[in-house]
Protein backbone atom coordinates (compact mmCIF):
# COMPACT_ATOMS: atom_id res chain seq x y z
CA UNK A 1 0.00 0.00 0.00
CA UNK A 2 2.55 2.18 1.01
CA UNK A 3 4.36 2.08 -2.69
CA UNK A 4 0.92 4.03 -4.28
CA UNK A 5 1.91 6.59 -6.35
CA UNK A 6 0.79 9.89 -4.91
CA UNK A 7 0.03 12.48 -7.70
CA UNK A 8 -2.29 15.56 -6.83
CA UNK A 9 -3.24 15.43 -3.09
CA UNK A 10 -2.80 12.22 -0.73
CA UNK A 11 -2.48 11.56 3.30
CA UNK A 12 0.15 9.31 3.69
CA UNK A 13 0.60 7.78 7.00
CA UNK A 14 3.42 5.28 7.58
CA UNK A 15 4.51 2.90 10.39
CA UNK A 16 2.62 5.28 13.26
CA UNK A 17 2.97 4.02 16.56
CA UNK A 18 1.59 5.45 19.70
CA UNK A 19 2.74 4.24 22.76
CA UNK A 20 1.97 6.11 26.44
CA UNK A 21 5.17 4.92 28.68
CA UNK A 22 5.16 1.09 27.99
CA UNK A 23 1.95 0.42 26.80
CA UNK A 24 1.35 0.31 22.71
CA UNK A 25 -2.10 1.35 21.32
CA UNK A 26 -1.36 1.61 18.02
CA UNK A 27 1.12 0.01 16.05
CA UNK A 28 3.03 0.29 12.56
CA UNK A 29 0.00 1.91 10.99
CA UNK A 30 0.11 2.76 7.33
CA UNK A 31 -2.77 4.48 5.32
CA UNK A 32 -2.74 6.06 1.65
CA UNK A 33 -5.37 7.78 1.21
CA UNK A 34 -6.24 9.93 -2.09
CA UNK A 35 -8.23 13.23 -2.53
CA UNK A 36 -12.47 12.15 -2.65
CA UNK A 37 -11.77 8.55 -0.87
CA UNK A 38 -13.62 7.79 1.89
CA UNK A 39 -11.72 5.51 4.54
CA UNK A 40 -13.86 3.60 7.34
CA UNK A 41 -11.69 2.61 10.56
CA UNK A 42 -13.69 -0.20 12.82
CA UNK A 43 -13.12 -2.34 14.90
CA UNK A 44 -13.82 -3.08 18.96
CA UNK A 45 -13.52 -0.73 21.72
CA UNK A 46 -10.05 -0.17 23.06
CA UNK A 47 -7.97 -0.69 19.55
CA UNK A 48 -6.89 2.49 19.44
CA UNK A 49 -8.96 4.13 16.95
CA UNK A 50 -9.83 7.51 18.77
CA UNK A 51 -5.67 7.59 19.59
CA UNK A 52 -4.84 6.95 15.96
CA UNK A 53 -7.45 10.10 15.02
CA UNK A 54 -5.81 12.36 17.71
CA UNK A 55 -2.02 11.23 16.55
CA UNK A 56 -3.21 12.58 13.46
CA UNK A 57 -4.44 15.63 14.58
CA UNK A 58 -0.67 16.09 16.29
CA UNK A 59 -2.68 16.15 19.89
CA UNK A 60 -0.33 13.87 20.90
CA UNK A 61 3.32 12.18 20.47
CA UNK A 62 3.76 9.48 18.17
CA UNK A 63 6.44 7.52 15.66
CA UNK A 64 6.00 7.19 12.17
CA UNK A 65 5.16 9.60 9.69
CA UNK A 66 2.46 11.43 8.29
CA UNK A 67 2.84 13.25 5.15
CA UNK A 68 1.11 15.32 3.00
CA UNK A 69 0.39 16.44 -0.57
CA UNK A 70 -2.31 19.29 -1.06
CA UNK A 71 -2.91 19.96 -4.97
CA UNK A 72 0.64 18.96 -5.84
CA UNK A 73 2.98 20.29 -3.08
CA UNK A 74 4.16 18.02 -0.69
CA UNK A 75 4.08 18.04 3.23
CA UNK A 76 1.88 21.29 2.79
CA UNK A 77 0.19 21.57 6.18
CA UNK A 78 -3.07 20.81 5.19
CA UNK A 79 -6.28 22.35 6.47
CA UNK A 80 -8.23 19.42 8.94
CA UNK A 81 -11.30 19.51 9.98
CA UNK A 82 -12.44 17.29 12.84
CA UNK A 83 -15.82 16.10 13.88
CA UNK A 84 -15.16 14.63 17.70
CA UNK A 85 -17.09 11.76 19.25
CA UNK A 86 -17.99 13.19 22.45
CA UNK A 87 -18.54 17.39 23.49
CA UNK A 88 -17.98 17.77 27.72
CA UNK A 89 -20.35 20.49 27.98
CA UNK A 90 -22.83 20.19 31.11
CA UNK A 91 -26.76 19.60 30.00
CA UNK A 92 -27.28 23.05 31.22
CA UNK A 93 -24.80 24.81 29.58
CA UNK A 94 -25.60 28.62 28.89
CA UNK A 95 -24.02 27.91 25.56
CA UNK A 96 -26.40 28.82 22.53
CA UNK A 97 -25.80 26.85 19.00
CA UNK A 98 -24.74 30.49 17.29
CA UNK A 99 -21.96 30.68 20.31
CA UNK A 100 -20.70 27.26 19.94
CA UNK A 101 -19.74 28.00 15.93
CA UNK A 102 -18.98 31.77 16.88
CA UNK A 103 -16.30 30.60 18.80
CA UNK A 104 -15.79 28.11 16.44
CA UNK A 105 -15.05 30.13 13.51
CA UNK A 106 -13.97 33.30 14.90
CA UNK A 107 -11.98 35.22 16.76
CA UNK A 108 -14.64 38.14 17.55
CA UNK A 109 -15.50 37.98 21.48
CA UNK A 110 -18.97 36.44 21.91
CA UNK A 111 -19.40 37.06 25.66
CA UNK A 112 -19.61 40.78 24.28
CA UNK A 113 -22.43 39.59 21.88
CA UNK A 114 -23.00 38.66 18.46
CA UNK A 115 -23.14 41.24 15.72
CA UNK A 116 -24.38 41.36 12.09
CA UNK A 117 -21.38 40.63 10.64
CA UNK A 118 -20.74 37.41 12.57
CA UNK A 119 -24.18 36.10 12.81
CA UNK A 120 -24.20 36.27 9.32
CA UNK A 121 -21.25 34.23 9.22
CA UNK A 122 -22.53 32.00 11.59
CA UNK A 123 -26.18 31.39 9.59
CA UNK A 124 -24.08 30.88 6.44
CA UNK A 125 -22.04 27.87 8.24
CA UNK A 126 -25.38 26.60 9.46
CA UNK A 127 -26.80 26.53 6.18
CA UNK A 128 -24.35 24.18 4.52
CA UNK A 129 -26.33 21.49 6.37
CA UNK A 130 -29.74 22.54 7.02
CA UNK A 131 -29.67 23.55 10.39
CA UNK A 132 -29.81 27.27 10.85
CA UNK A 133 -33.21 26.78 12.76
CA UNK A 134 -31.46 25.28 15.56
CA UNK A 135 -29.18 28.80 16.07
CA UNK A 136 -31.01 30.10 19.27
CA UNK A 137 -31.33 26.23 21.03
CA UNK A 138 -28.94 25.34 23.59
CA UNK A 139 -26.02 23.00 22.82
CA UNK A 140 -27.70 20.89 25.62
CA UNK A 141 -31.05 20.95 23.75
CA UNK A 142 -30.58 19.51 21.01
CA UNK A 143 -30.32 15.98 19.82
CA UNK A 144 -27.49 13.88 18.72
CA UNK A 145 -28.26 13.51 15.00
CA UNK A 146 -28.70 17.39 15.20
CA UNK A 147 -25.64 17.96 16.84
CA UNK A 148 -23.21 15.92 14.08
CA UNK A 149 -24.53 18.37 11.61
CA UNK A 150 -23.65 21.43 13.51
CA UNK A 151 -20.29 19.96 13.90
CA UNK A 152 -20.10 19.02 10.80
CA UNK A 153 -21.24 22.74 9.58
CA UNK A 154 -17.89 24.09 11.39
CA UNK A 155 -15.42 21.09 10.45
CA UNK A 156 -15.85 22.17 6.81
CA UNK A 157 -15.63 25.90 7.36
CA UNK A 158 -12.94 26.65 5.75
CA UNK A 159 -13.25 23.63 3.42
CA UNK A 160 -10.71 21.20 4.79
CA UNK A 161 -8.11 18.98 2.82
CA UNK A 162 -8.56 16.12 5.21
CA UNK A 163 -11.82 15.24 7.36
CA UNK A 164 -11.65 13.38 10.49
CA UNK A 165 -14.77 11.62 11.87
CA UNK A 166 -14.81 9.89 15.48
CA UNK A 167 -17.70 7.70 15.57
CA UNK A 168 -20.35 9.94 14.46
CA UNK A 169 -22.82 7.13 14.50
CA UNK A 170 -22.94 7.78 18.20
CA UNK A 171 -26.10 8.52 19.68
CA UNK A 172 -28.01 8.76 15.75
CA UNK A 173 -30.91 6.90 14.67
CA UNK A 174 -30.14 4.51 11.81
CA UNK A 175 -32.10 6.24 9.43
CA UNK A 176 -30.47 9.77 10.43
CA UNK A 177 -27.01 8.10 10.06
CA UNK A 178 -28.00 6.59 6.34
CA UNK A 179 -28.51 10.29 5.33
CA UNK A 180 -25.48 11.58 7.40
CA UNK A 181 -23.33 8.67 5.37
CA UNK A 182 -25.15 10.44 2.22
CA UNK A 183 -24.00 13.87 2.92
CA UNK A 184 -20.06 13.08 3.80
CA UNK A 185 -19.69 10.89 0.94
CA UNK A 186 -21.03 13.27 -1.26
CA UNK A 187 -18.47 16.15 0.56
CA UNK A 188 -15.89 14.32 -0.73
CA UNK A 189 -16.53 14.45 -4.36
CA UNK A 190 -17.34 18.29 -4.30
CA UNK A 191 -14.95 19.31 -2.41
CA UNK A 192 -12.03 17.52 -3.03
CA UNK A 193 -11.50 15.92 0.56
CA UNK A 194 -10.24 12.51 2.09
CA UNK A 195 -12.24 11.19 4.92
CA UNK A 196 -10.99 9.28 7.48
CA UNK A 197 -14.00 8.15 9.70
CA UNK A 198 -14.08 6.09 12.90
CA UNK A 199 -17.19 3.85 13.00
CA UNK A 200 -18.96 0.99 14.79
CA UNK A 201 -21.21 0.43 11.92
CA UNK A 202 -19.54 -1.60 9.05
CA UNK A 203 -22.22 -2.39 7.42
CA UNK A 204 -23.64 1.11 7.33
CA UNK A 205 -20.78 2.65 5.95
CA UNK A 206 -19.88 -0.46 3.66
CA UNK A 207 -21.75 0.62 1.32
CA UNK A 208 -20.28 4.18 0.95
CA UNK A 209 -16.47 3.71 1.83
CA UNK A 210 -14.00 3.39 -0.10
CA UNK A 211 -11.85 1.27 1.96
CA UNK A 212 -12.20 -0.29 5.31
CA UNK A 213 -9.58 -1.04 7.60
CA UNK A 214 -10.20 -3.36 10.66
CA UNK A 215 -8.11 -2.30 13.91
CA UNK A 216 -8.09 -5.42 16.37
CA UNK A 217 -6.81 -5.85 19.85
CA UNK A 218 -2.75 -7.04 19.87
CA UNK A 219 -2.38 -11.03 20.23
CA UNK B 1 -31.03 56.53 59.05
CA UNK B 2 -31.01 54.75 55.94
CA UNK B 3 -28.21 56.75 54.35
CA UNK B 4 -25.77 57.63 57.54
CA UNK B 5 -23.02 54.75 56.18
CA UNK B 6 -22.33 57.24 53.51
CA UNK B 7 -20.79 59.24 55.85
CA UNK B 8 -18.13 57.37 56.86
CA UNK B 9 -15.17 57.16 54.19
CA UNK B 10 -14.34 53.90 54.95
CA UNK B 11 -17.73 52.36 53.89
CA UNK B 12 -17.05 54.56 50.15
CA UNK B 13 -14.07 53.08 50.18
CA UNK B 14 -15.57 49.67 50.72
CA UNK B 15 -18.26 50.28 48.65
CA UNK B 16 -16.30 51.46 45.56
CA UNK B 17 -13.78 48.52 45.88
CA UNK B 18 -16.45 45.89 46.09
CA UNK B 19 -18.51 47.62 43.09
CA UNK B 20 -14.99 47.36 41.08
CA UNK B 21 -14.09 43.75 42.31
CA UNK B 22 -17.32 42.07 41.63
CA UNK B 23 -17.65 42.51 38.16
CA UNK B 24 -13.83 40.45 38.02
CA UNK B 25 -15.19 37.70 40.10
CA UNK B 26 -18.52 37.41 37.83
CA UNK B 27 -16.58 37.35 34.56
CA UNK B 28 -13.58 34.71 35.98
CA UNK B 29 -17.00 33.03 37.76
CA UNK B 30 -18.38 32.00 34.45
CA UNK B 31 -15.30 30.42 33.06
CA UNK B 32 -14.29 28.95 36.21
CA UNK B 33 -17.74 27.32 36.21
CA UNK B 34 -17.73 26.28 32.40
CA UNK B 35 -14.37 24.77 32.84
CA UNK B 36 -15.06 22.91 35.57
CA UNK B 37 -12.18 24.83 37.78
CA UNK B 38 -14.17 25.47 41.32
CA UNK B 39 -11.65 22.67 43.22
CA UNK B 40 -8.79 24.82 41.12
CA UNK B 41 -10.03 27.98 42.26
CA UNK B 42 -10.29 26.94 45.97
CA UNK B 43 -6.63 25.54 45.85
CA UNK B 44 -5.27 28.55 44.36
CA UNK B 45 -7.64 30.88 47.15
CA UNK B 46 -5.98 28.49 49.68
CA UNK B 47 -2.47 28.77 48.21
CA UNK B 48 -2.25 31.92 49.25
CA UNK B 49 -1.75 31.68 52.97
CA UNK B 50 1.82 29.75 51.86
CA UNK B 51 2.12 32.91 49.84
CA UNK B 52 1.42 35.04 52.99
CA UNK B 53 3.50 32.59 55.00
CA UNK B 54 6.89 32.55 52.45
CA UNK B 55 6.64 36.70 52.12
CA UNK B 56 6.34 36.28 56.08
CA UNK B 57 10.09 34.61 55.73
CA UNK B 58 11.34 37.34 53.80
CA UNK B 59 10.70 39.89 55.55
CA UNK B 60 8.02 41.15 53.29
CA UNK B 61 5.48 43.14 55.28
CA UNK B 62 3.17 43.76 52.24
CA UNK B 63 2.78 40.33 50.96
CA UNK B 64 0.57 41.24 47.90
CA UNK B 65 3.13 41.37 45.24
CA UNK B 66 5.05 38.72 46.50
CA UNK B 67 1.96 36.53 46.52
CA UNK B 68 1.12 37.26 43.25
CA UNK B 69 4.10 36.01 42.04
CA UNK B 70 3.55 32.94 44.19
CA UNK B 71 0.31 32.23 42.67
CA UNK B 72 1.85 32.55 39.25
CA UNK B 73 4.29 30.35 39.36
CA UNK B 74 2.07 27.73 41.24
CA UNK B 75 -0.24 28.45 38.70
CA UNK B 76 2.07 27.36 36.02
CA UNK B 77 3.23 24.31 38.18
CA UNK B 78 0.25 22.74 38.54
CA UNK B 79 -0.73 23.20 34.80
CA UNK B 80 2.41 21.69 33.26
CA UNK B 81 2.29 18.78 36.02
CA UNK B 82 -1.46 18.01 35.14
CA UNK B 83 0.06 17.30 31.62
CA UNK B 84 3.12 15.11 33.08
CA UNK B 85 0.93 12.79 34.82
CA UNK B 86 -1.63 10.67 34.27
CA UNK B 87 -3.29 11.26 37.34
CA UNK B 88 -6.77 12.84 37.18
CA UNK B 89 -6.57 16.58 37.65
CA UNK B 90 -8.55 16.49 40.63
CA UNK B 91 -6.25 13.95 42.26
CA UNK B 92 -3.36 16.67 41.66
CA UNK B 93 -5.13 19.33 43.04
CA UNK B 94 -5.89 17.56 45.64
CA UNK B 95 -2.49 16.31 46.25
CA UNK B 96 -1.24 20.25 45.86
CA UNK B 97 -4.10 21.73 48.46
CA UNK B 98 -3.37 19.67 50.88
CA UNK B 99 0.83 20.15 50.77
CA UNK B 100 0.51 24.35 50.21
CA UNK B 101 -1.91 24.40 53.22
CA UNK B 102 -0.19 22.30 55.40
CA UNK B 103 2.90 24.24 54.75
CA UNK B 104 1.46 27.64 54.77
CA UNK B 105 0.13 26.85 58.63
CA UNK B 106 3.10 25.14 59.82
CA UNK B 107 5.48 28.13 58.84
CA UNK B 108 2.65 30.83 59.99
CA UNK B 109 2.82 28.94 63.39
CA UNK B 110 5.82 29.40 64.35
CA UNK B 111 6.53 29.96 67.87
CA UNK B 112 2.31 29.97 68.06
CA UNK B 113 2.03 33.11 66.00
CA UNK B 114 -1.06 31.84 63.58
CA UNK B 115 -3.76 33.80 65.46
CA UNK B 116 -1.89 36.85 63.60
CA UNK B 117 -2.95 36.19 60.69
CA UNK B 118 -6.77 34.90 60.88
CA UNK B 119 -7.71 38.22 59.48
CA UNK B 120 -6.78 36.71 56.20
CA UNK B 121 -9.25 34.08 56.80
CA UNK B 122 -12.44 36.20 56.85
CA UNK B 123 -11.03 39.74 55.17
CA UNK B 124 -12.16 43.02 55.89
CA UNK B 125 -12.98 44.91 53.20
CA UNK B 126 -13.67 48.12 55.55
CA UNK B 127 -10.08 48.64 55.86
CA UNK B 128 -9.32 48.74 51.77
CA UNK B 129 -6.86 51.54 50.67
CA UNK B 130 -7.09 54.06 47.27
CA UNK B 131 -3.75 51.92 46.64
CA UNK B 132 -5.62 48.65 46.26
CA UNK B 133 -8.91 50.35 44.73
CA UNK B 134 -6.58 51.64 42.03
CA UNK B 135 -5.26 47.95 41.81
CA UNK B 136 -8.34 46.00 41.23
CA UNK B 137 -9.25 48.82 39.28
CA UNK B 138 -6.17 48.01 37.00
CA UNK B 139 -7.56 43.87 37.25
CA UNK B 140 -10.88 44.79 35.80
CA UNK B 141 -9.55 46.25 32.94
CA UNK B 142 -7.09 43.46 32.48
CA UNK B 143 -9.85 40.68 33.13
CA UNK B 144 -12.17 42.46 30.46
CA UNK B 145 -9.18 42.93 27.70
CA UNK B 146 -8.34 39.01 28.36
CA UNK B 147 -11.81 37.92 27.90
CA UNK B 148 -11.91 40.05 24.39
CA UNK B 149 -8.77 38.24 23.68
CA UNK B 150 -9.16 34.68 25.12
CA UNK B 151 -12.62 33.60 26.00
CA UNK B 152 -13.79 32.05 22.85
CA UNK B 153 -10.73 29.98 22.72
CA UNK B 154 -11.17 28.69 26.14
CA UNK B 155 -15.19 28.15 25.94
CA UNK B 156 -14.17 25.95 23.05
CA UNK B 157 -11.41 24.23 24.69
CA UNK B 158 -14.04 23.42 28.13
CA UNK B 159 -16.28 21.84 24.98
CA UNK B 160 -13.85 19.71 23.75
CA UNK B 161 -9.96 19.96 23.46
CA UNK B 162 -8.96 18.67 20.48
CA UNK B 163 -11.78 20.35 18.39
CA UNK B 164 -10.18 23.03 19.95
CA UNK B 165 -6.47 22.62 18.88
CA UNK B 166 -7.84 21.96 15.42
CA UNK B 167 -9.28 25.37 15.10
CA UNK B 168 -6.09 26.76 16.49
CA UNK B 169 -6.06 26.93 19.86
CA UNK B 170 -2.84 27.09 22.00
CA UNK B 171 -4.82 25.10 24.60
CA UNK B 172 -1.68 25.17 26.56
CA UNK B 173 -0.97 29.05 27.11
CA UNK B 174 -5.13 29.30 27.17
CA UNK B 175 -5.22 27.73 30.51
CA UNK B 176 -2.36 28.34 31.81
CA UNK B 177 -2.91 32.15 31.11
CA UNK B 178 -6.17 32.19 32.24
CA UNK B 179 -5.06 30.40 35.86
CA UNK B 180 -2.12 33.60 35.75
CA UNK B 181 -4.59 35.70 35.96
CA UNK B 182 -7.19 33.99 38.28
CA UNK B 183 -4.03 33.91 40.32
CA UNK B 184 -3.75 37.52 40.29
CA UNK B 185 -6.60 38.50 40.84
CA UNK B 186 -6.67 36.34 44.03
CA UNK B 187 -3.35 37.84 45.37
CA UNK B 188 -4.95 41.24 45.27
CA UNK B 189 -7.70 40.72 46.49
CA UNK B 190 -7.79 38.02 49.39
CA UNK B 191 -7.18 40.30 51.73
CA UNK B 192 -10.45 42.10 51.27
CA UNK B 193 -12.26 39.16 50.99
CA UNK B 194 -10.06 35.91 52.75
CA UNK B 195 -9.18 32.92 52.35
CA UNK B 196 -12.41 31.00 52.72
CA UNK B 197 -14.62 33.22 50.77
CA UNK B 198 -12.94 33.98 48.00
CA UNK B 199 -13.91 31.20 45.96
CA UNK B 200 -18.00 31.27 46.53
CA UNK B 201 -17.15 34.94 45.61
CA UNK B 202 -16.35 33.73 42.21
CA UNK B 203 -18.69 30.95 41.63
CA UNK B 204 -21.76 32.05 43.05
CA UNK B 205 -22.42 34.45 41.05
CA UNK B 206 -21.94 32.73 37.59
CA UNK B 207 -23.82 29.79 38.89
CA UNK B 208 -26.96 31.96 39.90
CA UNK B 209 -26.49 33.24 35.63
CA UNK B 210 -25.87 29.30 34.41
CA UNK B 211 -29.39 28.83 35.96
CA UNK B 212 -31.02 31.76 34.04
CA UNK B 213 -29.16 32.32 30.50
CA UNK B 214 -29.45 31.13 27.20
CA UNK B 215 -26.15 32.22 25.43
CA UNK B 216 -22.79 33.38 26.36
CA UNK B 217 -23.85 36.87 26.39
CA UNK B 218 -26.83 36.50 28.92
CA UNK B 219 -24.55 34.19 31.16
CA UNK B 220 -21.73 36.96 31.23
CA UNK B 221 -24.00 40.09 31.99
CA UNK B 222 -26.56 38.10 34.30
CA UNK B 223 -23.30 36.86 36.61
CA UNK B 224 -21.82 40.64 36.38
CA UNK B 225 -25.19 41.82 37.83
CA UNK B 226 -26.04 39.50 40.18
CA UNK B 227 -22.34 39.50 41.54
CA UNK B 228 -22.79 43.81 41.61
CA UNK B 229 -26.11 43.57 42.92
CA UNK B 230 -24.87 40.95 45.97
CA UNK B 231 -22.01 43.26 46.62
CA UNK B 232 -23.43 46.20 47.54
CA UNK B 233 -26.62 44.85 49.45
CA UNK B 234 -23.75 42.98 51.33
CA UNK B 235 -21.86 45.62 52.39
CA UNK B 236 -24.50 48.34 53.17
CA UNK B 237 -26.20 45.40 55.43
CA UNK B 238 -23.05 44.28 56.81
CA UNK B 239 -22.59 47.28 57.98
CA UNK B 240 -25.82 48.12 59.99
CA UNK B 241 -25.51 44.44 61.67
CA UNK B 242 -21.93 44.25 62.41
CA UNK B 243 -21.39 41.14 60.71
CA UNK B 244 -18.09 40.37 57.89
CA UNK B 245 -18.98 42.19 54.76
CA UNK B 246 -17.62 38.98 52.80
CA UNK B 247 -19.99 36.44 54.10
CA UNK B 248 -22.65 38.86 54.15
CA UNK B 249 -22.36 39.39 49.88
CA UNK B 250 -22.17 35.30 49.72
CA UNK B 251 -25.48 34.77 51.98
CA UNK B 252 -27.00 37.46 49.41
CA UNK B 253 -25.78 35.69 46.13
CA UNK B 254 -26.56 32.56 47.82
CA UNK B 255 -29.80 33.67 48.58
CA UNK B 256 -30.15 34.93 44.24
CA UNK B 257 -28.86 31.60 43.38
CA UNK B 258 -31.81 29.61 44.92
CA UNK B 259 -34.72 32.25 43.67
CA UNK B 260 -32.89 31.77 40.04
CA UNK B 261 -33.24 27.90 40.44
CA UNK B 262 -36.95 28.21 41.79
CA UNK B 263 -37.97 30.99 39.12
CA UNK B 264 -36.95 28.20 36.89
CA UNK B 265 -38.77 25.22 38.01
CA UNK B 266 -42.18 28.01 38.21
CA UNK B 267 -41.95 29.92 35.40
CA UNK B 268 -40.73 26.84 32.82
Amino acid sequence: MNQETCLHCCTKIENLTVKFDDTVIVENFNLHINCKELIAVVGPNGTGKTTLLRAILEEIPYTGSVHYRVKGSLDEKPMIGYVPQKLHFDLDSPISVSDFVGISISKTPIFAGIGPRLKQQIQSTLLQFGVTHLMDKKIGEISGGEMQKILLSIAMRPIPNLLLLDEPDAGVDTYGLSLFYKIISDLRKQHDISIIMVTHDLEGISAYADKIITMGHRS
Amino acid sequence: MMFEWMNYSFMINALAAAIIAAPIFAILGTMVISNKMAFYTDVIGHSTLTGIAIGVLFGITDPAWFMALFLVFLAIGINYFKTKTKASADTVLGVFFAFVVALGIVILSRNGGFARYTSYLIGDVLTVSLEEIYILAGLLFLTIAYFFIASNSLYLISINRSLAMTRKVNVFWAETSFTILLGLVVAFSIKMVGILIINSLIILPAAAARVLAKDIKSYTFYSIGISVISSILGIISSFYIGIASGATIVLFASAIYALSVMSKKIFK
